[in-house]
């Protein structure tokens, strides 16, 4: 069975979540093959041929693959996507916008959110903010899916290196055009990446309440997330969003401070190893998924924590 | 000159509509907007889902999940749609909103919710069928077909099913452009520039007119609706048309097999102070 994966990358490194979509591929096929398109990236096509169960890498280079427009990176996609069985993307923003494009262009039903494979044709894939999962048979000769990150882990780096072969690019469509970037910096880990997340919610109050997380976040090497709550509050940006509609997390460990734990946030990440929930409200449904529960102040909590941390660590 | 390039698709509408349209043609013309382009039309599809407060239960026998007597709203990101196109004919970019939804016949309320918000008319497409979003692209395309709209704007995923796939398949059905993942739209004559969320921060794309755009948590706020706008609402065009009469052929590709309850976390316990709280994470579970 042959398995298209498209890479997701910023035209210098492959982007973690591809690799969690190569090990579901590995999964699915033994012919493996990995699309590379985008802007100088070179590099990105050398490191995803190194990965393991990667058999070739398809390298794509052009101006507008920069950062490619659903409308070009699709007229790509589904001009390879014919010879194969599967058609894999990440299902992160870069994933969900050109994927189900591909798939309407082929004709052929898009599966969203791979959490499981349980045959060739099954798949298992969450549905209601993850309070159900669906398993669901394709009847599609192509198989267009969208992997989600947390459910696999990351493909290792293999022996060898795969071949890797031009693929020439298309012009670019007049629909889309991208404008600008606004990309939030951080020296922190990327938050779906991260080992350890510390999330907040409305219970921090204020953009300032934040400050007594990222002290938290500089002592643990950790990620900062969000409800959807404190983003709506203006808190901090829209990126940090944890939630059915904001980014899937599962690090080995997430600390949820002020969050009351609506069923959205929950499913952003209830897949995390050990939740550690603090907030003053003993009734909040954060409390139900979590590992470790400190009710109290978290305005009296953090300096303290922060403190323990930085005793404990030192050692 | 703008009146004569509005004629045209104008024409070919019913009598009944031709006179609201000239009505909200007039007023438009006597409000004293800079905006002087053509106005244009926008088709929001809305969907019918189960309120997103409702904690929804799996059927015992694993064929989907619990519907009967069970709160249904308006999926909130076609919310989101909705309002954002009153907000365009407020501004006086758009001349008039269509509302549709496809399912069953009591996808009717969330139509009546779309035209008390201030959509002008509503479609109903009709089918006994649970369509996928494939089909339900398919669909849309028959009725942009219809109603030449010039812009689409949807929610970016229904909370029930969480494809994220409908808005993008439509656009690439009718060979359009995208804006996914809205938080801002800003009309222009011919063009539309749309602020995307994406997972590092956002990103600005502009698209051709006609387009897709589709609605992300931020986009606005959806106003409340008030009791005098429920009454006009009923007095709005409701049109009821089956997916047969449209000429769209469905196929079931994905066959749900089994809807079942994700695994439960074991429960957890309290602590009762930090050092406890340190402890354990070093100790018991090791993750620091």
């Amino acid at each position: 069975m042959s398995v298209l994966v498209i890479a997701e990358h910023d035209n210098a490194t492959l982007a973690g979540v591809t690799l969690s979509a190569i090990t579901a591929a590995v999964q699915l096929g033994d012919d493996v093959r990995v699309l590379v398109a985008g802007h100088g990236c070179r590099a990105v096509a050398e490191a995803a041929a190194r990965v393991q169960g990667v058999g070739l890498v398809r390298h794509s280079e052009a101006a507008h693959y920069a950062r490619p427009t659903a409308e070009d990176l699709a007229a790509l996609v589904t001009d390879l996507a014919v010879d194969f069985t599967y058609v894999l993307a990440p299902a992160t923003t870069f994933g969900k916008n050109f994927l189900p494009r591909v798939a309407a262009i082929l004709d052929v039903a898009m599966i969203s959110d791979l959490i499981r494979i349980d045959a060739p044709d099954r798949f298992v894939r969450p549905i209601y903010a993850g309070n159900a999962v669906a398993t669901v048979q394709s009847m599609d000769p192509i198989k267009v899916i969208s992997v989600r990150a947390t459910a696999f882990d990351a493909a290792p780096s293999g022996a060898t290196a795969a071949p890797i072969e031009v693929l020439e690019a298309k012009p670019h469509s007049d629909l889309a055009d991208v404008l600008a970037e606004q990309l939030t910096q951080s020296e922190r880990p990327e938050l779906t990446a991260a080992e350890i997340v510390v999330a907040g919610g409305r219970g921090m109050g204020s953009a300032d309440g934040f400050r007594l997380l990222e002290a938290i976040a500089d002592r643990l090497g950790a990620a900062i997330g969000a409800s959807r709550a404190a983003v709506d509050a203006g808190y901090v940006p829209n990126d940090y969003q944890v939630g059915q509609t904001g980014k899937i997390v599962a690090p080995k460990l997430y600390i949820a401070v002020g969050i009351s734990g609506a069923i959205q946030h929950l499913a952003g990440m209830q897949d995390s190893k050990v939740v550690v929930a603090i907030n003053k409200d003993e009734a909040a449904p954060i409390f139900q998924v979590a590992d470790y529960a400190l009710v109290a102040d978290l305005f009296q909590i953090l300096p303290e924590l922060e403190t323990e941390l930085s005793r404990v660590l030192a050692k | 000159m703008v009146l004569v390039r509005r004629r045209g698709p104008l024409r070919e509408r019913c009598a009944a509509h031709q006179l609201r349209s000239r009505r909200v043609r007039a007023s438009a013309e006597r409000a004293p907007t800079a905006q002087r382009g053509i106005l244009m039309k926008v088709l929001v599809p809305v969907k019918r889902v189960i309120d997103y407060n409702v904690k929804v239960r799996v059927k015992a026998d694993g064929s989907g999940v619990e519907t009967a007597n069970v709160k249904m709203s308006m999926n909130p990101f076609d919310e989101l749609a909705v309002e954002e196109a009153i907000r365009l004919k407020e501004a006086g970019r758009v001349e008039s909103i269509v509302a549709v939804s496809i399912g069953a016949p009591a996808c009717r309320e969330t139509l009546r919710t779309a035209l008390a918000m201030g959509a002008d008319r509503a479609l109903l497409v009709t089918t006994e069928a649970e369509l996928q979003p494939l089909d339900v692209a398919k669909v849309l395309k028959a009725i942009v077909a219809q109603e030449t709209p010039a812009l689409v704007i949807m929610g970016k995923q229904a909370i029930d099913d969480d494809c994220n796939q409908t808005g993008q398949m439509l656009a690439a059905l009718l060979g359009w452009g995208q804006g996914t993942f809205a938080c801002g739209v800003a009309l222009a004559e011919d063009s539309v520039t749309v602020t995307r969320e994406i997972d590092g921060g956002n990103q600005t794309v502009r698209l051709k007119l006609p387009a897709v755009v589709t609605a992300d948590l931020r986009l606005n706020e959806p106003r409340y609706i008030k009791l005098p706008s429920i009454m006009k609402a009923k007095q709005k065009p409701l049109q009821s048309m089956t997916v047969q009469e449209l000429g769209v052929e469905v196929a079931v590709r994905l066959k749900t097999l089994q809807v079942s309850e994700p695994p439960p976390r074991r429960s957890g316990v309290k602590v009762s102070s930090v050092a406890e709280l340190v402890d354990k994470l070093r100790n018991e579970v090791k993750v620091l």
